[in-house]
């Protein structure tokens, strides 16, 4: 059953410690709920396991910075065309967080695992990398049994606590309308419960509409939504509103020292009233 | 003299040449224009896959089924940069220190060390031509240019295209070799700027400038599907464009 929520006892359901699946930030498939995490920021959690799906920016960098996080593993993470993720850089440098090496395949394969109810997913090409080394006490080469001679990596599963995404449309119903994101798709069905905020309303059920059908996140994955327009920014949003370029800019400046980012956090998220 | 950028662009799309379907991933402005191109002068035949906008991802999943497509062989070419490339062809998109506490820090390595195995006729590219980058070993391997022989590989480099020349690659050596040296710059140059041993081909050449057929098309049709992915990049590649053509009509 999901429950509509505000956007703070969304955040609410966020626990300190939990593996927490964030999707893309990149172009116009990014689905990230800018508005929760500042929330989840408020709400001062600590030690979340980030796992990027398969790549972020602004979004983990602040949870980062605002010291959220134990551990991040990602595929990438930038700020893209305003430079690389200024806290990433520093708290890992500093050994404020363990960076656990992957690759977006690797993700994709080992959400893909969870999502089947599977110990573990074989993925192609990857071996020779350093990432392998890296992650040997979690990843493993295997010989492929059908037929021999064919090595092969194997990935655990990763089956996030939580999943965080932002949607166009939800309906009464509680389904969510994520069209062709495969980001938010496998993460969300991987993870145990997924928390989303939507730009609108639906009127009826998104499951009555054919053409929108298969981009439906069903109601059985969702434990919660909040209605929260542009709930991504300053990120943009499909066809629903550009980032905003000059807030990225800002933040981009600002976090790049630990004076500039207290004083944006302080501005953008403490001193802020987001309760819708 | 042509454009650094134009030249590359060139390179970039005769490598495309015959090619059936190539990948292009995110933050690749010169990449998906050389793509765009080869795709116009190949008479529409080469599709494309490209992150960024929706009118050139033809996916109806947009994460999984890239993946889907390259283990499948379902594309051809694909373009990959790096912070450090060596004379293996591996690359480094990690960063450098000692894990896991890096001195300096990358963005991290997408998905190359699954589509750099999966996708043939891989071009590598730099934007900076340096020993500090062309090295002799990469302090990490993100994604390797080789792969002994029992491993799965259909994949691999074929070129390595930078600002002062264009070097081929050969599986079976494992090395490259210098094949053409950009016009402007010589053969001494790139040794004197290169971190890794490489052959030189024996009949070396100057990289040829893009054909007017080329600044034709970029012009009259590409400049505008690039900028749909990348409007910042498009009106500064328009001014090179732009340039060209008047030192053309001067002459």
């Amino acid at each position: 059953m999901t429950a509509e929520a505000n956007v703070e006892e969304l955040a609410a359901l966020v626990n300190n410690g939990d593996v927490l699946g964030l999707p893309t930030s990149t172009g116009d498939y990014a689905a990230c709920s800018m508005v929760a995490t500042r929330a989840l920021i408020r709400r001062g959690l600590k030690d979340l396991n980030l796992v990027l799906v398969p790549s972020s920016g602004i979004q983990a960098d602040m949870l980062i910075g605002a010291g959220c996080v134990r551990s991040i593993q990602n595929g990438v993470i930038s700020l893209s065309e305003y430079g690389a993720a200024p806290r990433y850089v520093d708290a890992q440098r500093r050994g404020r967080i363990l960076v656990k090496e992957s690759t977006c395949p690797a993700i994709e394969a080992a959400l893909t695992a969870a999502e089947r109810g599977l110990p573990f997913m074989p993925v192609r090409g990857i071996l020779g990398s350093d990432i392998v080394r890296l992650r040997a006490n979690e990843w493993m080469v295997i010989d492929n049994p059908y037929p021999p001679g064919d090595p092969i990596l194997l990935v655990p599963a990763i089956k996030p606590d939580a999943a965080l995404i932002h949607a166009p449309l939800a309906d009464r119903f509680g389904n969510i309308w994520i069209g062709r994101n495969g980001h938010a798709r496998v993460l969300s069905h991987a993870a145990k419960m997924t928390l989303a905020t939507f730009e609108r309303w639906y009127e009826g059920n998104l499951f009555d509409d054919p053409v929108r059908a298969s981009g439906v996140l069903p109601a059985q994955y969702v434990r919660a939504i909040s209605h929260q327009p542009r709930g991504a920014w300053p990120l943009g949003f499909g066809d629903e509103y550009p980032e905003d370029a000059e807030e990225m800019r800002t933040y981009a400046e600002r976090a790049k020292t630990d004076e500039g980012f207290a004083s944006y956090l302080r501005e953008r998220v403490h001193d802020v009233a987001e309760v819708v | 003299m042509i454009s650094e950028r134009l030249l590359f662009i060139g390179t970039l799309t005769r490598l495309l040449a015959g090619r059936r379907h190539v990948f292009i991933g995110g933050a690749s402005p010169a990449p998906a224009t050389a793509a765009l191109l080869a795709r116009a002068l190949s008479g529409e035949t080469l599709e494309i896959t490209a992150l960024g906008d929706k009118r050139y991802l033809f996916l109806s999943n947009d994460y999984s089924e890239i993946f889907n497509c390259a283990a499948n062989g379902r594309y051809d070419a694909f373009f990959m940069g790096g912070g450090q490339i060596d004379g293996q062809a591996n690359i480094n998109l990690i960063g450098i220190g000692k894990h896991p506490t890096l001195e300096v820090r990358w963005p991290g390595s997408r998905g190359t060390p699954m589509l750099y195995m999966m996708i043939p006729n891989t071009v590598l590219f730099v934007e900076e031509h340096t020993r500090r980058v062309l090295v002799p070993r990469v302090d990490y391997i993100s994604a390797c240019g080789t792969s002994d022989a029992r491993v799965h590989r259909p994949g691999g480099p074929i070129a390595l295209v930078t600002p002062r020349c264009v070097f081929s690659f050969s599986r079976e050596r494992g090395r490259f070799k210098l094949e053409s040296v950009n016009p402007g710059h010589s053969a001494a140059e790139v040794s004197e700027h290169t971190g890794f041993d490489y052959d030189v081909a024996t009949q070396l050449q100057q990289t040829p400038a893009p054909s007017r057929s080329m600044f034709e098309m970029l012009n009259a049709r590409v400049l505008n599907e690039v900028s749909v992915i990348y409007p910042q990049f498009t009106r500064s590649l328009q001014e090179d464009v732009r340039v060209e053509f008047a030192a053309a009509v001067a002459n």
